[in-house]
């Protein structure tokens, strides 16, 4: 537990604001541990968020992704571990000691106030004056987008309206940080879709640094520009969505983002693995970061091509094809293992017989390496 | 007679087969208002005996109308007396319980804590104890008390502390009905936006459980009235309604007493229709 702590906590401790230098961070999470009775949902974690990022929690549910966001919210106590806003330790703070807001799952508006007093509601609580808080609830509506509802109450506007009040009465306070607990959750596709842009447009234009738990990787993907994935309590990796989809380093991550095709091999050089059937394929070195022995390696099965023009190549059967209009998914039997490959359909009649036989392949390049015997598939 | 049979055959299927089928399309009609009748007349003759001129002492025939009981509803000895000292008693037992049930509904609800299940055992008993045996256990807790080291005379005080005890388990179950229904989340919005515990009480939960605490409190309000039993037991010489109806009932049932109870009647279904009323609009309003 100790050894995290060791990272010294950064200049923010004075007000980062101040000092251009150096990376900013509006969050310091440190050795945060959340063990309910025996359970522990939270295993010593450590991240920096760093000021003005859009930044997604993403893992399956009871992962800890909501755990750890109550927690920066004052809404859970952690058994270990410091919690620093701006370089100063919170975690003994209530929730409404605490320069962040949170945008419930639930929209938790309150039923009896009108939408005007609900997003007043933080305004009020500081004493702002009456002028003031009317100017700034306004402001708040026309940033979602609902101004003149402000006499309504929240029953009598739809979901997706009560979630963009849940946004405004958040974000009327101005928080340093803006914690988004799965807030589309409850919404339908196509206004789902709408709002995660809208989200996206809404924290460029604040600048305030949102922290939003998903265990949706399109959402995630969508609209962050930091990504932690969270699986079992602690982090699997963390980075951008780019990073995370091209180079995921477990094969939870792999899994997790995307459809990935993973193969099991022996380490037979700096930058070549022979996989079980005895190919030998060529991976970037970096990948393979001085692995030795048994490793998983992975590729897209967008970055697959047909025929033998790339320096990796597999053949294999036609177990199963599914036409998905855009293009075909193929699933090949392989002596290293299965093989699934998209294949735009460019042209008419281009489709493969199951049991024909493919040749597959693809660049260095696309190669990612994982640890073996890991987690998932 | 075969032929009268076979002749009014022809003739009555339809009328006899029409009236079979309207009682069968009415028959929950017809059973709901033989239903209401038998709910409702007890309640209509002690309306009609109100304004009854009896000629005797017992108020049990009809004499013909007026409105003397109305206007001289205190010319009995005592009536008066009775009906403010049940009126006090009500107001402060209904009050003391709804404060202290809402209370105990909060940490029931709220939190996990030793003994959980037993107080939800304990605030049930009341509700399942028959009221003699209540009240003849609070007499002879009273009876003893001088022995503990307190003396409490038979009289308010005892009334009080005896009404306060059994309301207090109809307010729990009442408030807490509309707790379990509450979402936390709303709290915690609350706290999050810069309300503390205290404020987040009042502005938040207060609010929201309102409804439950008013109900709690006229129903706890309609149960003091009206209780006998139990009052009977630890009133001494004290006398509320209930007692004086049964005590004056003996010797003389003055109309009176028919407008009295005539009287909380309909203030209790002004109140009913004036909740109502206020719900529709709510609902409407959403």
């Amino acid at each position: 537990m100790d050894e995290s702590v060791v990272t010294a906590p950064p200049s923010a401790a004075s007000p980062s604001a101040e000092n251009g230098s150096g990376p900013e961070y509006d969050i310091r999470l440190i050795g945060l541990t959340k063990r309910f009775d025996d359970v522990v949902a939270v295993d010593n974690l450590s991240l920096d968020i760093d000021r003005g990022h859009f930044f997604a929690l993403l893992g399956p549910s009871g992962c800890g992704k909501t755990t750890t966001l109550r927690m920066i919210g004052g809404f859970e106590e952690p058994t270990e571990g410091r919690i620093e806003l701006g370089g100063v330790d919170v975690a003994p703070l209530p929730a409404y000691k605490r320069d962040v807001n949170t945008v419930f799952q639930s929209y938790a508006l309150f039923p009896h106030l009108s939408i005007f007093e609900n997003v007043a509601f933080g305004l009020r609580r500081r004493r702002v004056k009456g002028g003031e808080v009317r100017r700034r609830v306004v402001e708040a509506l026309e940033l979602v987008g609902l101004a003149g509802l402000e006499r309504r109450k929240p029953r009598q506007l739809s979901g997706g309206q009560q979630q963009r009040i849940a946004l405004a009465r958040a974000l009327v306070n101005r928080p340093r940080v803006l914690l988004l607990d799965e807030p589309l959750g409850a919404l339908d596709l196509k206004l789902r879709k709408e709002m995660q842009l809208e989200l996206k447009r809404i924290q460029s234009e604040v600048g305030i640094t949102f922290v939003h738990v998903t265990h949706d990787q399109e959402e995630a993907m969508t609209m962050a520009d930091q990504i932690v994935i969270m699986n079992g309590g602690h982090i699997e990796q963390s980075g951008t969505p780019t990073e995370l989809y091209e180079s995921p380093r477990t094969a939870f991550v792999a899994g997790f983002l995307g459809v990935s095709n993973l193969l099991e091999g022996t380490m037979v050089g700096e930058d070549r693995v022979k996989l079980s059937d005895g190919t030998e394929v060529q991976c970037p070195r970096e990948a393979l970061g001085g692995r030795t022995g048994t490793v998983q390696i992975g590729v897209r099965p967008e970055k697959l091509r047909l025929g033998a023009g790339e320096a990796n190549s597999l053949s294999g059967t036609v177990a199963e094809s599914a036409y998905i209009g855009v293009s075909t998914q193929y699933t090949l039997d392989t002596p290293a293992g299965p093989v699934t490959v998209y294949v735009q359909n460019d042209r008419p009649g281009g489709q493969v017989a199951t049991g024909e036989r493919l040749t597959l392949s693809w660049s260095p390049e696309s190669t990612f390496v994982v640890d073996s015997q890991e987690g998932l598939q | 007679m075969t032929s009268v049979a076979a002749e009014a055959g022809r003739t009555r299927p339809n009328a006899l087969s029409r009236a079979w089928a309207f009682v069968l399309r009415h028959v929950l009609t017809v059973y709901s208002l033989l239903f209401f009748v038998y709910l409702m007349l007890p309640i209509a003759v002690v309306i009609a005996f109100s304004f009854n001129h009896p000629t005797g002492r017992f108020n049990y025939t009809w004499r013909g109308f007026t409105w003397d009981n109305w206007l001289h509803w205190n010319a009995v000895p005592g009536i008066q007396s009775a009906i403010t000292l049940s009126l006090e008693i009500a107001l402060f037992a209904s009050i003391v319980a709804t404060a202290l049930g809402t209370l105990i509904a909060l940490a029931l609800v709220r939190y996990g804590f030793r003994g959980r299940g037993t107080t939800n055992l304990i605030i049930f008993l009341p509700l399942s104890t028959p009221e003699i045996v209540l009240g003849a256990s609070l007499a002879t807790l009273f009876l003893h008390s001088a022995s503990y080291g307190l003396s409490i005379p038979f009289g308010f005080w005892t009334i009080l502390i005896a009404h306060i005890m059994f309301c207090i388990s109809f307010a729990v179950v009442t408030v807490k009905a509309r707790l379990i229904g509450f979402d936390r989340h709303l709290e915690e919005a609350a706290m999050d936006l810069g309300a503390n515990e205290w404020t987040t009480f009042i502005k938040v939960t207060l609010p929201l459980i309102a409804p439950a605490i008013l109900a709690a409190l006229l129903l706890c309000f309609a149960i003091s009235v009206d209780d006998f039993v139990v009052t009977y037991f630890n009133a001494g010489n004290q006398v509320t309604f209930p007692i004086f109806v049964w005590g004056a009932a003996r010797v003389a049932t003055p109309p009176q007493i028919n407008v009295i109870g005539t009287a909380i009647f309909g203030i209790a279904v002004t109140l009913m229709l004036i909740n109502v009323f206020i719900q529709n609009r709510r609902s409407k309003q959403a």
